[in-house]
């Protein structure tokens, strides 16, 4: 079957290989248009629906031209690890190894 | 242009933070495969399909595990739940369903010609660690739904 995947992690997307990509550079939750942006969004689909009739063969990406409408800050925030969380992100992964060898455990 | 943010550096970096042993394995494919279109696009049905979970999360088996869901277009719920996926809840949020699943936006386009119409339902598909689950499993049940709903091309919106 025919796919088009819109989506915003383009470094993920083209390692793993589609047929048909349309990427929008937005925070990651948002690939479709960011909320309540009825115009943007009517855009985006379109692009999309443009891309499926137009891609002729397999990693075929095309980037939106619809930018994000806020500032860029969210670029360097997502999943950063900074110096003063390292204590508190190895203290959390210890946490869930913890739970998931419980959950094991039978009964 | 702005550079794009690295996401699997980032996670790479994240995991490993957490004291995890070995860095995640991404899904690769050395060959991808193509389906042309089978008619213009002003004929095509489109079906929906997104990795977000109802809102209830009853697209959980008896052990906890998630299944592939599906609910109709004419009744999807205003909002999904999403607050299980990674995406960036420090910048951006999910309470606008449409700005992760198109529907509103692709029928206006069906409205005008654009394309031929929607299919009768949207489709989720559960993210998971097992790339096997996914291929072997929920991929499958989503390409029989869509089938079954005469789609003839999918648009699929990861958040």
């Amino acid at each position: 079957m025919p796919t088009v995947i819109v989506g915003s992690a383009l470094d993920i997307v083209e390692y793993c290989g589609v047929p048909r990509f349309l990427f929008t550079d937005f925070p990651l939750g948002n690939p479709c248009g960011p909320p309540w942006r009825q115009d943007l969004q009517r855009m985006i689909a379109r692009q999309a629906l443009d891309l499926l009739r137009d891609a002729g063969a397999a990693r075929t990406t095309r980037r939106s031209d619809v930018s994000w409408p806020s500032d860029d800050e969210w670029r360097p925030r997502y999943g950063r690890v900074k110096p003063e969380d390292v204590e508190r992100l190895r203290a959390l992964g210890e946490e869930r190894r913890r739970q998931q060898v419980q959950a094991r455990k039978p009964g | 242009m702005t550079e794009t943010v690295r996401y699997r550096d980032r996670t790479r970096d994240y995991y490993r933070a957490l004291g995890y042993p070995s860095d995640y394995v991404w899904a690769r494919f050395d060959a991808v495969p193509f389906a042309p279109l089978a008619k213009p696009l002003s004929q095509l049905r489109i079906g929906l399909v997104t990795t977000a979970s109802p809102p209830d999360l009853g697209n959980r088996d008896a052990s906890g595990t998630r299944q592939v869901w599906s609910e109709a277009i004419s009744s999807a719920p205003a909002r999904l739940f999403t607050d299980n996926l990674a995406w960036d809840k420090d910048s951006t949020h999910t309470d606008d369903r449409a700005s992760f699943l198109p529907i509103e936006a692709v029928r206006q386009w069906a409205e005008e010609g654009l394309v031929g119409g929607l299919a009768p339902r949207f489709h989720g598909v559960p993210t998971e660690y097992s790339q096997r689950k996914t291929m072997e499993i929920d991929a499958p049940q989503v390409l029989e739904r869509l089938r079954a709903d005469g789609a003839d091309a999918a648009l699929l919106s990861p958040l």
